[in-house]
């Protein structure tokens, strides 16, 4: 295996491609996906330090975590339909109905 | 210079290129497929840190059964209106990402120089069986819970998109 640190930076440079991602962009669709790029990053940190220490712990919260972004991207996607469906649109700078 | 690090720098360069992608594209298709891209070259890394499993499941689930669902959602909801550019929003968002990066990386280079090949490991490291192992012992609760949320989910997602009658 490559060095332990490669796969930290890798995926640090991916975790913070995901937070420009959220921050930069303006459609939910695309919000939601930079959200599962964030997560995909920690999993590899996960894997690549269960692959270092020699333990399957990381492997198996990684196995949740797949769980936990599926049901998020189904609950996420459901609230974008129904608010498309009021709205007819997908910009986050629309929606300010609960804003103070 | 091991020819698995070279390998590591090609799929790391291009995770990295096609992730960029999936933020810079402003049609939300392209970047449903360079998101896939990117899943499943981090499939591969985790095939080349000895976690097989994971990684088809990986393929199967997010690059499957996940990007399925983004892209149904957006041929769904056919948004034909691109969103207009941000010159703030975007210089804001370069800045921490770099931010990040840069202290990440430090953080990193600071506390872990570690060359090593990693701890040995058994025959069945990362096989299905140890897996399962490990998932229905040490883990039994949280893969119950785990289940709840699923049916939650799938009920949650059924009442929210229902159109109200």
């Amino acid at each position: 295996m490559a060095p332990l640190h490669y796969y930290l930076i890798l995926s640090a440079v991916l975790f913070a491609i995901g937070v420009a991602g959220v921050i930069i962009r303006r459609n939910l669709i695309v919000i939601l996906m930079s959200i599962e790029l964030m997560l995909n990053a920690v999993n590899l940190t996960f894997i690549a330090f269960s692959r270092y220490l020699g333990s399957m712990e990381g492997q198996v919260i990684v196995f949740f975590v797949m769980t936990v972004a599926a049901a998020e991207a189904v609950i996420g996607l459901a609230i974008i339909i129904s608010v498309f469906r009021h709205r007819q649109t997908l910009d986050p700078d629309e929606m300010q109905l609960l804003k103070w | 210079m091991a020819s698995a690090e070279i390998f590591f720098f090609i799929l790391a360069g291009l995770s990295t290129v096609s992730s960029l992608l999936v933020i810079f594209q402003r049609n939300v298709v392209r970047s449903a497929m360079a998101l896939v891209a990117t899943l499943f070259l981090i499939a591969v890394l985790f095939l080349t840190l000895e976690a097989p499993m994971v990684g088809f499941l990986q393929i199967l689930v997010y690059a499957g059964a996940i990007m399925v669902l983004f892209l149904f959602v957006i041929m769904l909801l056919n948004p034909t209106v691109l969103e207009r550019r941000q010159m703030f929003w975007w210089g804001f968002g370069s800045l921490t990402a770099l931010l990040l990066i840069m202290e990440i990386v430090f953080l990193i280079s600071n506390s872990l120089r570690t060359g090593g090949p990693g701890a040995s490991l058994k025959e069945s490291f990362g096989s299905p069986e140890s897996l399962a192992q490990s998932l229905f012992t040490d883990f039994v609760l949280p893969f119950e819970i785990a289940s709840v949320l699923l049916l939650v989910a799938i009920v949650g997602a059924v009442v929210l998109a229902k159109r109200e009658a």
